[in-house]
């Protein structure tokens, strides 16, 4: 374990006991998250992508999933050994997460202000706060996500509201308490274009005045581009790329990243490239060595026996540029 | 696809509104509360194109393909089909007619049928649109069409993935021979990989049966890449309609803009053809309270007096490049602030 992180998940493996066998989701991520950075994840729809980062909650329903080996470390802390008096503060101070669909998020049946005030009665300090001060304290974020007059909006209920209305109130929720971490699931997907511009732009800002690590999940890659520092690239459970935003969009190395950037329709115009044949693996029984290999036009026979190890690429705006692909075996560190 | 400006129209929408009741203002049922989800809009599709309908939600684009395809009446205006009106008379249209329309729906989770095969979806539009051919052969043939093997003949929706049962819903809409689809979002809730493949296929199938379609979408490089024409709405009227190309290259309408300046994308090349980043602002407004004047007055960022009071009409901006804004009515012009 490593200090200078503020998050560490190392070789992180989680199975979902179904009927009919064992699903192997997660098989060895690894990720970090340094101070006030600013990380994108990105892959197709049931990659693992949010089995990792509720994992880090530790928020998984279990039974059926199972942490069957790895660590993860907040602030030097591993998460999966703390008792659950411990992970509380680790919730209510430390980490944070705002999900894909706010109208999923929030209780239906509760006004805005009972849900927020919810949180910051059972945060740390809220114990020893009165009524009064807990509702003072519920408007603060309210106010900094930009929504009108908040002390009206405490006694509406979420149906009252729009969507991106809903999502900045999820975010203001994520922000009652003072956060170090910042877990967004794809926070504008179930969103119009502009009110996602809104509220990327609103996070941005948050983001930056409050010095706070921030993790985008997402599948769309512009989003990535426009507000992250470093992405990770996931593929069936594992991280496949690893870069800064601008080395990963100038040369993306794996053809799983060349892929998906393919396929997204540009504005240039100029058609779209067939994407990607076939789909995400089945967990149940998943290919042996890279899980990419059924998929992959440049397969070899390596790709179908070993899984492939990080290997560092130099010579983008950072060394920093990992690739879990046999292809790049020759520049071995 | 390219355009020939001599190509005759396929389908024309001449003023077509759509109110919704939602409720009453009062008890007797005097005062009814009304939704104009489309509200006056006009367009035409030629033979053999892809135009493309974008919106916000709410923006009543899922309102003109319902109501093309015969879900809804309209309240006023009229929509034809090759010179036929598609509404007169009391009754419903005729079995040719609507052979002849067909629809793509959103999320093929909700628009298959999973208590039935594929083959069974399949065979329904079969039945009743193409009585005397031998059914197995002709599902065979719609499965090839979409490129998927045909033992999935057997299969239920359930056990495919998102991006197979977009495939059998287009096979549905094909199988009963039409020569104009709409494609209400068809790759909305798909994944970008997926989504070229579904894309690429709708090109080649429209190409190789001289389709013409409605594409809607709010993904406006989307667009770039499949519609020859685009029209932008927003609160149930037209902005913008221009040639794809001529669009992105000169955008008029400041809601065109601000859309545009809100896509996020990939690459450098693109960043320079989107406008000067204009931060959008505002939501769209409910459609029970339409603002008065032009609708987009509350978020325009270059709102005028007159905006306010008087709703703009649609104008000739360039050839073929129509916008409504107070900005571009006479005298106005030449000051795009680009």
């Amino acid at each position: 374990m490593n200090s200078e992180f503020l998050l560490e998940i190392n070789e992180l493996c989680v199975n979902f006991d179904v009927y009919g066998g064992t699903l192997k989701v997660l098989d060895g991520v690894n990720f970090t998250v340094h101070r006030g950075e600013k990380v994108g994840l990105v892959g197709e729809t049931g990659c693992g992508k949010t089995t990792t980062m509720k994992s880090i909650l530790r928020i998984l329903p279990m039974p059926p999933a199972r942490i069957t080996n790895g660590e993860i470390y907040f602030k030097g802390r591993d998460i999966l050994e703390m008792p659950e008096e411990k992970l509380r503060q680790v919730r209510s101070e430390g980490v944070s997460m705002i999900f894909q669909d706010p109208t999923a998020a929030l209780n239906p049946v509760f006004t805005v202000g009972q849900q927020l005030e919810a949180v910051v009665k059972y945060s740390v300090e809220g114990k020893s706060l009165s009524k009064k001060e807990i509702r003072e304290r519920a408007l603060i974020p309210l106010r900094e996500v930009g929504l009108p007059d908040p002390e009206r909006m405490l006694d509406t209920y979420p149906i009252q509201l729009s969507g991106g209305m809903r999502q900045r109130i999820c975010i203001a929720m994520a922000l009652v308490a003072s956060r170090e971490l910042l877990i967004a699931d794809e926070p504008g997907t179930s969103l119009d274009v502009t009110i996602q511009d809104q509220v990327l732009r609103l996070l941005h800002h948050l983001v930056q005045e409050k010095d706070v690590s921030i993790i985008f999940i997402t599948h769309t890659l512009g989003v990535v581009r426009e507000t992250t520092d470093r992405v990770y690239v996931m593929y069936a459970g594992r991280m496949v790329e690893v870069a800064a935003t601008k080395d990963l969009f100038a040369n993306p190395l794996h053809p799983y990243t060349h892929g998906l950037m393919d396929a997204v329709p540009k504005l240039t115009g100029g058609g779209i490239a067939d994407g990607i044949a076939g789909r995400i693996p089945d967990y149940l029984n998943p290919p042996t060595g890279c899980r990419f290999h059924p998929r992959c036009s440049h397969a070899m026979d390596i790709c179908r026996k070993e899984k492939p190890a990080f290997y560092n690429k130099q010579g983008g705006v950072s060394d920093d540029h990992q690739v879990a692909c046999f292809l790049y075996r020759d520049g071995e560190k | 696809m390219t355009v020939d400006n001599l190509k005759t129209e396929i389908l024309t929408i001449t003023k077509m509104k759509k109110y919704f009741t939602i409720g009453y203002r009062d008890i007797f049922k005097r005062r009814p509360i009304t939704v104009k989800a489309v509200d006056g809009i006009s367009f035409t599709v030629k033979e053999g194109e892809t135009f493309g309908l974008v919106g916000e939600s709410g923006s009543g684009k899922s309102t003109v393909a319902y109501t093309t395809v015969g879900m809804y009446r309209p309240t006023a205006g009229h929509i034809s089909f090759r010179g036929q009106d598609l509404f007169e008379g009391k009754n419903g249209r005729s079995l040719s007619l609507k052979k002849e329309i067909q629809i793509v729906f959103q999320d093929p989770g909700s628009s298959l049928n999973p208590r039935r095969s594929v083959k069974q979806i399949l065979e329904l539009p079969l039945k009743i649109h193409r009585r005397d051919e031998c059914r197995t052969e002709q599902i065979v043939r719609l499965l090839e069409m979409v490129e998927l093997p045909p033992d999935y003949m057997y299969k239920y929706p359930q056990t495919l993935g998102g991006g197979e049962k977009q495939m059998i819903a287009i096979a549905r809409a094909l199988a009963a021979d039409p020569s104009f689809v709409i494609l209400d979002e068809p790759t909305s809730a798909l994944d970008v990989s997926i989504q070229a493949k579904i894309i690429n296929l709708l090109i080649r199938l429209q190409n190789e049966f001289h389709l013409s379609s409605l594409f809607i979408t709010h993904d406006l490089s989307l667009m770039r890449n499949v519609a020859s024409r685009v029209a932008i709405m927003y609160l149930g009227k037209i902005c913008e309609v221009a040639q794809t190309a001529e669009f992105f290259r000169n955008p008029y309408h400041p809601y065109t803009r601000m859309l545009l300046s809100s896509i996020p994308v990939v690459s450098e090349d693109e960043e320079k053809l989107k406008p000067q980043k204009i931060i959008s602002t505002g939501e769209i407004p409910s459609p029970v309270n339409v603002p008065s004047g032009c609708s987009f007055h509350l978020r325009c960022p270059r709102k005028m007096d007159i905006c306010s009071q008087v709703d703009p009409v649609m104008i000739e901006a360039e050839k073929e490049h129509m916008v409504r804004c107070h900005l571009y009515e006479q005298g106005r012009q030449g000051n795009n602030g680009r």
